[in-house]
Parts: C-alpha cells; structure tokens; sequence
C-alpha cells in the first residue's frame, strides 16, 4: 500500500463548491492523510519539522489546490520555500525525500480547451506546473502527471459531485497500488489513468 | 532688615544663580561661567552683598563636590574602573608628577625655598573637577577621547590629595604637630598599623553597607511610598560617608565617589541620581558663586602683571606637560587640544590645599593670598578657554570627524535604546519579547518588590517615577530610541507622555492605554502608536471562539484582523467628532453612548463576501454568460 499524504490549500473554502465536494468525497478514505494547510497556519506560520515528519512518513505528496494564476495559492509557496529546506530536502546531504512522488490536483475555472496554443491560456497546465516537476527533480522526487478538474466554472452542482467521485477512485486506486507510479510517470495527465474524460462538458 | 539673616542671603545666592546664569548661557558662555560671575559681581569688589562670609560659604559648598563624586562613582561600574586603570594611574600619575616637578622648578627658580617649592608644585599641579567635569558634560564633551583622559586625569588627582595632605607637615620640618591642623580625627592617636587598619575598616565599611545595607533601606523606604524619604536616605547616604571619612582623615570626596560605584549596580540607582542631582547642581552652584566672590580685587590691582602673569604662565605650564602626555597616550590633535585646555587650570583643592599649608606655615601668608586670587581667576578663565576651544580650534578639526576620536559611546555607561517605564503584566510581556529579541532595555518601575524580584532575575530594573523628568534624565531619555509607556495609572501614563513631548520630542512613544476614554485623551495629545491593553487578546479569543464554532481558521484570523482595523477607524472617527464637541469630560451615559456607536459600527463586511480575489463568484457569472449568449 502507497502511502498518500495529500497537503490542501485554499485560502477561501467557504467559496468552492469543488473543493467542497472534493473533501467530502475523501472523507474517511483510510491509509490517506489529509494536511490542511490554510487550517493549520492560518498566519502562514509553518511548523517546518511537523512538515518534514509528515513527508517523511508519506510515499506519494499530491498538492491539491485552485490554480490561482496559473500556480497555487499563497501558503503552497510558502510551505515549498520553508519546508524543502537545503540539506534536508535537496543538497549533497539532502536526500529524505529521495525516492518519493510529487505531483498537484488542480482545479481550474477554464475549459480544457483554453489550455491550448489557440486558447485564452495559450499553455498546457502541464507547462505552467514546471515550476513544481523541477522542485520534485531536485528534491530527488519523481514528479507524476498532474491531476486536473476543467471548466469549474461552469460545473453544477451534479457535474461537482461526479468529478469528486471520480476524485475518490483515483486516490483509491493509487494507495491500492492499482495505478502505480510508474505508471502515471509515462502519462501527461493523471486524468488518463482512469480512462475518464478530462472534460465534463 | 539684617542683611546677614539666612534668608536674606539665600535670596541673594539664589537671585545671583537665576539672574547671571541664563545670561551667561544666552551667550554662550556656560553655566559655570554665569556662577562665577554672579560671584563676582555680588561679591566684595562690586556690590558686596557677600564679605568674608565667602569663605565659609565655600567650604559647605565644597559638599557639592563631594556628591558630583558621589554621582560620579555611580556612573562607574567597577568592571569599567577597571578598564580605565591604565589611562588612570597612567596619565593621571604623570600628569600629577610632570606639572609639579615643572611648577616646583619654576617656583624654586622663582626664589622660593625647596620645600614650598614642592608644596606650590603639588598644590598647582591639580585641575578643578567641578568646573572641568561640568563644562565637558554641558557640551556633552564626556564621552569623546579627551573628555574620558580628562575624567581619569581628575579621578587620580581627587586621591592624590590624601598623600598630599600626608606629605605637607613633613615638607614644613615640624614647624607644626600634625595633630592641630586637621579636625580631629581617630586615627590620630592611634600607632601606624593602627591608622591603616580604621582607613581600611571605613573603607570595608563602605562597600558592605553599600552591596548590603542599601538596597534593603531602600525597600522599607519604597515600602513607606513618602517620596521626600528617598531624596532624606539618598542625602543621609552622601552625609555619613562624608562624616566617617572625615573621621578616619580621609577626603570625603573620595570616600563618596567609592560609595557611588560600590552603588552603581544597584536598581536604585536611577532613584538616588535624580534625588541627589539637584543638591548637587545647587551647591556646585554654590561654590562657584563663592569662587567669584572670593576673588580679591584689590590684590589684583596692586600688582596685575604680576598676577595675571603667574596666571598665563602656570597655565602654559600645564598645558604643555598635557599636551606632551596626550601625544604619547596617541590623542589625535585635536582631542588632545581640548585635553590639554580642560585640565589647564587650577582646581579647588588647590585653596584647600593653600589654607592647610599656609597653617603648617609651608607658603606665607600673603603668597598664599595672591595664589588664591591666582586659581580662582584660572578657574574663572576655564570656561573662557573652553569657549575658545569650541568656537575657534573645534571647527578647524570638524572635518576629520568622521575618522576622529569618538570612541565608542558605551564607554562611561550603556545607553539602551529603548526604556521601559512600568514593568507590570503589560510591560513585562513586552520587555521579556525585547529582550528575548536582544534589545537592550532600560526598566523604569514603581513597585519596589518587583523590582527586587525581578533584579534577583538578574534583569535589570530601576525603582522610580517615569513621570519624574529627572529619572528619565537618569534612564538615558537623551540618547534612547523608543520610550515603552506601560504603566497602569491612566493618569501616570498622561504625565509621562506630555514629559516626553515636552523635553525629548526625538523619542519615540508606544504607549498602552485602558479605557477607550484612554485612548481619546492619548489621541488629543498627539500619541501615534497607542496600544489598547485588551484588544489583541479579546479579539484572539473571539477568532478562537469562531473556530470551534467550525469557521475556517484562515477566516477566522483574518475576520479579526477586519474587526480590529475597522475598530480603530471608528474610534479615530469618534475621537474627532468629541474634539468638535469639546467634550473632555465623558459622563457615564456618554460612555455608553460610544460603546452604542461603537456596536452600531460593527456590522463587519467579511472579506469573503466582499472580495472577489480567490474564487471570485462574478467571473463564474461571467463565463456562465457568455455561454448562454
């Protein structure tokens, strides 16, 4: 069994109908820490060795976020800049997170579609994620295929409900050891793992 | 009416003090200068207010001396004595040594005998402590290079006067008995082993009674809350080491200044300082008025070149044996300039000194007359010198400042950047954080058992009333960056404030404030950073209270942050509308009254139905409006 730590961030929870669905959904899946950032240091504080431990203790690291202008929101920087600290995370002597998986569970307001060169967003969301694939490179990680919910925007509340069950089987499935993460490094997107369409609509 | 009713004459001191010394200050000239001209000019030789009464005058205030030893040795910790013992015995010694060997030669050369030539060198070899010390710390000279040489100068000339009052009867040849020409003292009788063991039990005595006796005193005292008992200890303190001293022969003012550093550790420091100050300004004062009047004129008149001539000449004397030793302890130029200026005179021991050899009949009468006349126009000239020094040498050097001689600052005592003035649960919180922080602070505190717990903490805590503007003086309010206001009187707190608006408008205040009425008063005087003692902690309870209800911590913290600003709007508002009003005094219903505006006031905008940064909901609107267009 893999073990899954996953680290939340959203500044304004009270406002998202998708991560709202997402957490319930997840709710009470054993063998799954869930972290909670925004809960915990609501200053931005951050315990850098509870952190560390948590790492320590997990497999597969997925960063489940809004993608707030094209990245994460404010405590996810933080957390990165605090946490992955020199001689422990990367440096010669910085090898504990060394064989461990990193990837980010996105929501994203626009359609699929927006994220081509002929869209709004001109870029795949997998190239503005590189700023974490390298951070997992060169913290001897192995940066898996992002998992990614389109077109929140324009979800209701039934559209919430399916992307969050299938939210649910993914997690499942990768601390099962029915994906593994081997698997998903060959693949672009985590949202082929499940043969399910990216796109609801 | 009497004119020599003490009344009478203590108008007469006091009126001279008040009318001469601003004016030599408007001018530039110095307080000590103003003294001595008042002297002067209600002296004998012009208005003749004061005869011959002077010379009794002189010698009470020759006390103010003692206690500027007194304060003095407090600023001194023993460690730093310590450091300065090279500049002390050192320069000190030669300084001592040179300017007597060259003024004995000249009197010798002079047609003096051998021994009063020894006597003249000695006695003229000395530099007034009062004037000297005085001036630096009016131009606030004290702390640069030539000022501290100057300090250790006179420090080892103050001891130098014991060997010499020994030395004298022998130079005499016996023309008198030791024993008539002193006060009594309980060392006469007794055989040397004797007399060195009463010098050294008076000294003992002193530093136990200081490190021991004091501070407990000084509790019961604090414990009694009558103030006019701190400032009667502090003078008793100064008294009774003067009287034991004289009772063992030893000078007062040594033993005042070993008293002052056996004290310098102490929390009442501060406490003592700012009582004893006054005294000490006064009968400095005092003395120099004496000085002034003690200036025979008409000696002067008969034989001006003479005189001014011994004046000039002792002075050059000096200040080339200074100049000499200021280059070989590596003065820069023009800090050895102002050495040499400063000591260049002729001190008050020196008529002390005069009136003893004159009764073991070592230097004639009218010599002694003459010399007289002679130290007190070079102590009148000091502050002269020093004027000239400051508006004609200084200015010629400024532009070597930058690499000159200010030493480091800390040399005579730290100076924190940041006093504390009330060290309660409110003040505390914040001076452990400072200190935690590595900020050096000053505590200023008015409840006597917690400064004693606390100094048995070993932080350091000073007993005293903030609102005094001498014990902020006494706490380094001149050189300090913040003042902390935590005191818990509402109206200690105002005074404290306006005290420091007042005289020390560079520092910076943070002050905590109780009730919101607190607050308006704080906001009408002009305070910026006021802090409400309860805020902080009432609204961290109330995000805390948020949570447990299931609100969202970031939420939660940030609601409070919202609540906490939109509060302080309001209550500048408030304050604004009762300044039209001119309402000063708030009743009981008014008091509600703004509690009620304030409620009104409290319909808080959340952010998060406000904001539209993070999930924002009109950009869902939008796109779901132009899907269906």
């Amino acid at each position: 069994m893999a073990r899954v730590l996953i680290n939340f961030a959203h500044p304004a929870l009270e406002k998202s109908r998708v991560h709202q669905q997402l957490l319930a959904a997840i709710k009470g899946v054993k063998g799954i820490t869930f972290n909670d950032l925004y809960e915990w240091y609501p200053d931005l504080d951050i315990d850098v060795a509870r952190e560390q431990q948590l790492l320590e203790r997990h497999d597969i690291i997925l960063l489940q976020h809004p993608f707030y202008w094209y990245s994460a929101p404010a405590i996810i920087k933080q957390w990165m800049d605090l946490v992955l600290e020199h001689g422990w995370a990367y440096g010669h002597t910085g090898k504990a997170l060394q064989g461990k998986y990193l990837s980010n569970i996105i929501s994203a307001g626009s359609a699929e579609s927006g994220y081509h060169p002929e869209g709004k967003h001109q870029y795949p969301v997998r190239e503005f994620l590189l700023p974490f694939s390298q951070t997992a490179a060169l913290c001897n990680m192995q940066y898996l295929a992002p998992y990614v919910i389109y077109g929140v925007h324009r979800m209701d509340i039934e559209d919430v409900r399916g992307a969050a069950q299938h939210y649910r089987n993914l997690l499942e499935q990768l601390r099962d050891d029915k994906i593994t993460p081997e698997a998903l490094t060959r693949l672009t997107y985590m949202n082929e793992a499940l043969q399910l369409p990216s796109q609801t609509r | 009416m009497n004119q020599h009713s003490l009344l009478f004459q203590s108008m007469v001191y006091l009126a001279a003090a008040i009318v001469f010394v601003p004016l030599a200050k408007k001018m530039g000239l110095g307080a000590v200068l103003g003294y001595l001209i008042a002297g002067v000019i209600i002296g004998p030789s012009v208005m003749g207010f004061i005869g011959k009464e002077g010379e009794d005058i002189m010698h009470f205030a020759e006390f103010g001396v003692v206690m500027m030893l007194f304060l003095i040795g407090m600023e001194l910790e023993p460690t730093l004595l310590w450091r300065l013992r090279t500049s002390i015995l050192g320069l000190g010694g030669l300084q001592v040594l040179g300017s007597a060997a060259a003024i004995a030669g000249l009197a010798y050369w002079l047609g003096q005998p051998f021994n009063a030539s020894l006597a003249l060198g000695m006695i003229l070899s000395l530099s007034s402590t009062a004037i000297v010390l005085q001036t630096l710390n009016e131009k606030g000279w004290m702390q640069t290079a030539a000022g501290q040489s100057a300090f250790s100068v006179l420090l080892f000339q103050d001891i130098a006067v014991i060997p010499m009052l020994a030395i004298f009867p022998l130079l005499a040849n016996g023309a008198a008995s030791t024993a008539d020409l002193h006060e009594p003292s309980l060392r006469d009788n007794l055989p040397a082993w004797g007399q060195t063991l009463v010098v050294l039990g008076a000294v003992a005595a002193i530093v136990v009674a200081g490190r021991y006796l004091v501070n407990p005193l000084m509790r019961i005292i604090a414990r009694t809350r009558v103030r006019e008992l701190f400032t009667a200890t502090a003078l008793l303190m100064v008294v009774a080491i003067a009287v034991l001293m004289n009772l063992v022969g030893l000078s007062s003012a040594l033993g005042a200044f070993l008293g002052g550093v056996v004290l310098a550790n102490s929390e009442y420091r501060h406490e003592l300082e700012s009582d004893i100050e006054p005294f000490k300004g006064l009968l400095l004062g005092l003395f120099f008025i004496a000085v002034g009047a003690s200036i025979d004129f008409s000696l002067i008149k008969e034989e001006p070149l003479l005189i001014f001539g011994l004046v000039l000449g002792l002075m050059v004397i000096k200040g080339v044996v200074l100049t000499i030793l200021g280059k070989i302890f590596k003065l820069s130029t023009d800090q050895n300039l102002l050495f040499a200026f400063a000591l260049a005179d002729i001190g008050e021991f020196a008529f002390v000194l005069l009136a003893f050899s004159n009764q073991v009949r070592l230097i004639d009468g009218r010599l002694s007359a003459m010399l007289t006349a002679i130290v007190a126009i070079s102590m009148a000239l000091t502050p002269l010198i020093m004027l000239l020094y400051e508006k004609v040498i200084q200015p010629r050097f400024t532009r070597q400042i930058p690499h000159g001689d200010e030493r480091s600052s800390d040399e005579i005592h730290e100076k924190n950047p940041v006093i504390i003035a009330g060290f309660g649960r409110f003040g505390s919180m914040t001076g452990r954080f400072l200190r935690a922080n590595g900020i050096k602070c000053t505590i200023l505190d008015m409840d006597s058992d917690r400064v004693d717990a606390l100094h048995n903490l070993g932080i350091k805590v000073y007993y005293g009333d903030a609102s005094r503007y001498d014990l902020l003086v006494a706490a380094g309010a001149a050189d300090a960056k913040l003042l902390i206001v935590a005191t818990d009187q509402s109206e200690q707190t105002r005074q404290i404030v306006e005290l420091a608006q007042k005289y020390f408008p560079h520092l910076q205040l943070l002050v905590r404030a109780q009730q919101v009425e607190d607050t308006f008063e704080l906001m009408d005087q002009g305070v910026l950073h006021i802090y409400r003692e309860t805020v902080d902690t009432s609204l961290r309870m109330g995000a805390d209270a948020l949570r447990m209800l299931g609100v969202r911590a970031y939420h939660s913290e940030r609601a409070a942050r919202t609540f906490f600003r939109q509060d302080e709007r309001t209550l500048k508002g408030l304050s604004a509308m009762r300044d039209d009003k001119k309402q000063y005094l708030v009743s009981m219903r008014e008091r509600i009254e703004e509690m009620e505006k304030l409620i009104a006031s409290d319909r808080i905008k959340t952010w998060l139905d406000e904001g539209q940064g993070w999930d924002a909901s009109s950009i869902r609107d939008e796109v779901r409006g132009e899907a269906e267009s």
